[in-house]
């Protein structure tokens, strides 16, 4: 398959994809692409055995239920089904008053998603990848020149090496480089805060609940998380707070971050323990109104960010994947080249509108509990009393938690 | 909409010479041939089912003309070759127009494909016979269309299959794509000869007069929401699979 749309290029061989970017999107991307007899290069600066080592990065992820059926449909469920741990109710509250909606599926309905570290979900799609043929993955690889053309796009590598495709995808993350080289325009504003990402070990069971609870300095989220090697409960706190007290946090004592988190969650869990390192990721919003230039796609954050609130931030790049694996496939099955304008406009269409609303929705939620004061929070609870008292709302609610709303890709369908 | 330019004894020199006129754009998405690029996905859905249901294929594999020879008639710079080329097929081009043929060599070798292009009359060759053999917009092109025709019919295997595109003669293809087209730009002056179109039944009768059946056929429509598609609606456009009687 490699050589289906060219042949050979003096320096290394031509292939379908060039992927900018070997995090979680990029190299979901590679797997699925290669799943349909596509072809990749893969180029990331960073060392894998970096990535994957314990205490790089203690965020998780809600793997949403279309998220859920891409990784099955690469054959991947096999490997990350132990790891999950199934989120059976989401609880929302504004600062544990009075007043919460609980999303709580019908059984046959299933779960609202599956809690997995990153670390585990690199390792899976770093250990895939590498007995995937088809994938070319070069690490530790820096990109001193991108270039794109009517025939093919390239990229050369420090140390000399020139790889060559058809396609160019940039999956660099929120401040993509070669999206900044394009000058694909994004609307962005800051939220002048930061996530405060740390690992807690709790007295109670979580029962598998997510809790959400929002704060107007903002949301203080709790997501299950299975259960330790010694037995210990166990969840991944990710804590909003504004820029300038962002320091201040991760400087706190390890007792005193404790107290700060234990005022917030009001016993829910009974007695706390911090486990781990803790770390801060600035938050923002962003969205590119184009998605695509000639040979060249954009996906996952390099394409829009948004506020982690919903974790729908992974979920709406695996999104990208799906369609952007089903654009390319499609076309290559009528005989298009991978860089045909109308394959990427049939990619850009899917995806544009869709992750625009999903940013907005989750944008707009920030907004309306990042209002403080009495009478916005008397509102706030009002508003979640009725959509708790109205089944279809709430259903709503939880089909775009699941990520099963909108037109959606075949490889995210189960 | 063309794609072509003639390739019967009875060629028009003014045609080749329009045609020709528009080689270097050919290849430009954004180009004065932007509607050919929208409209080849659409044309080629419908060939690549023909080729699914004609040959039994697995309607999933990427190469379902490995194996066979396939001729483009009236081929341009080879916006059909090149597709025909990456399901598989040894491609054959031919074109009337010099200039086309130059365009569509160059492009194809940069885009690292192997497909022999020709330049001139399809009758003065001896290129032997082919699997899959299309037309697109060429025939309302060709003034002696029964020649034409049997041309074609002389290049299909006995087991061939042949797809043909053509507008049709009715009052909504001369308002649409002869008088508004044009004048919008859509589709380049000069394209379109609205008294030159074929209807369904013509051809159906000039492909009998060769020896050839013609498959039910599907119309090529535009609307607001979903862009160039097939329709049921033959009005503006058509494309029909032909095989041997």
């Amino acid at each position: 398959m490699a050589s289906a749309v060219a042949g050979q290029t003096a320096n290394g061989d031509k292939r379908d994809l060039l992927i900018l970017g070997g995090g979680l999107v990029g190299m979901t991307l590679a797997l699925a692409a290669a799943r349909q007899g596509i072809s990749s290069h893969v180029v990331d600066r960073a060392d894998p055995a970096d990535l994957t080592a314990e205490g790089f990065d203690g965020r998780a992820s809600a793997i949403s239920t279309a998220s859920w059926n891409l990784f099955a449909n690469i054959g991947l469920a096999p490997q990350l089904e132990p790891h999950g741990c199934p989120i059976e109710s989401i609880a929302v509250t504004d600062g544990m008053r009075p007043g919460r909606i609980d999303f709580r599926p019908e059984p046959h309905e299933g779960s609202l998603g599956r809690m997995f570290a990153n670390r585990i979900l690199r390792l899976t799609l770093f250990e895939a990848a590498k007995d995937e043929p088809l994938i070319s993955w070069h690490s530790r690889a820096e990109i001193v020149e991108r270039e794109r053309g009517p025939f093919g796009v390239s990229v050369r590598l420090a140390d000399g090496t020139q790889l060559s495709a058809s396609l160019m995808v940039a999956a660099e993350g929120r401040n993509s480089p070669t999206r900044k080289e394009t000058g694909l325009t994004i609307a962005k504003w800051d939220y002048s805060h930061q996530a405060i990402i740390a690992g807690l070990v709790h007295e109670k069971p979580h029962g598998n609940v997510a809790w959400e609870i929002f704060y107007p300095a903002g949301p203080f989220a709790l997501l299950p998380l299975l259960d330790g090697p010694a037995g210990q409960h166990r969840s991944a706190l990710v804590w909003t707070v504004a820029d300038k007290d962002a320091a201040g946090v991760l400087a706190l004592s390890d007792r005193a971050f404790l107290t700060e988190v234990e005022k917030r969650m009001h016993g829910v869990f009974g007695s706390v323990s911090v486990e781990g390192p803790r770390s801060a990721f600035p938050l923002g919003f962003h969205h590119t109104a184009r998605i695509t230039a000639e040979r060249l796609a954009l996906i996952g954050d390099a394409a829009h960010g948004i506020h982690p609130i919903a974790g729908q931030g992974l979920n709406l790049g695996l999104r990208d994947v799906g369609a952007l694996v089903e654009a390319i496939a499609d076309g290559m099955r009528l005989g298009l080249d991978l860089g045909d304008p109308q394959v990427l406009k049939r990619y850009e269409n899917w995806r544009g509108l869709d992750s625009f609303m999903v940013a907005l929705a989750t944008d707009g939620l920030t907004r309306l509990f990042g209002i403080p004061g009495r009478l916005p929070s008397a509102i706030r609870r009002l508003g979640m009393g009725i959509v708790q008292r109205t089944p279809p709302l709430k259903r709503w609610f939880m089909d775009e938690a699941r990520g099963v709303t909108g037109d959606l890709p075949e490889l995210l369908k189960g | 909409m063309p794609d072509a330019t003639v390739t019967s004894v009875t060629i028009r020199p003014e045609e080749a010479a329009h045609f020709g006129k528009l080689a270097s754009d050919w290849w430009d998405p954004k180009g004065r041939s932007a509607m050919l690029h929208r409209l080849n996905p659409v044309r080629l859905e419908f060939i690549r089912h023909a080729i699914d249901a004609h040959w039994a294929q697995d309607i999933r594999t990427m190469k379902p003309l490995a194996g066979k020879r396939a001729l483009d008639v009236g081929c341009g710079a080879g916006l059909l070759c090149e597709p025909l080329a990456r399901l598989g097929a040894e491609v054959t081009g031919v074109d009337a127009a010099p200039a086309n043929i130059e365009a569509a060599a160059l492009h194809a070798q940069g885009m690292g494909l192997d497909i022999a292009y020709r330049a001139g009359e399809l009758g003065t060759m001896d290129a032997g016979r082919f699997d899959l053999v299309t037309a697109m917009e060429v025939i309302e092109h060709v003034a002696d269309k029964g020649a034409f025709v049997h041309e074609l019919a002389l290049r299909l295997a006995p087991d061939g299959l042949m797809v043909l595109s053509t507008p049709n003669r009715t009052a909504a293809s001369r308002l649409l794509l002869v008088g508004a087209a044009e004048a919008i730009g859509a589709v380049p002056h000069g394209t379109h000869d609205w008294d030159d179109f074929v209807t369904p039944e013509e051809l159906r009768q000039l492909l009998s007069a060769a020896g050839l059946t013609m498959g039910a056929p599907r119309g090529i429509g535009f609307s607001p929401v979903h862009g160039l598609r097939l329709t049921g609606d033959l009005s503006l456009n058509y494309i029909v699979t032909v095989k041997r009687d």
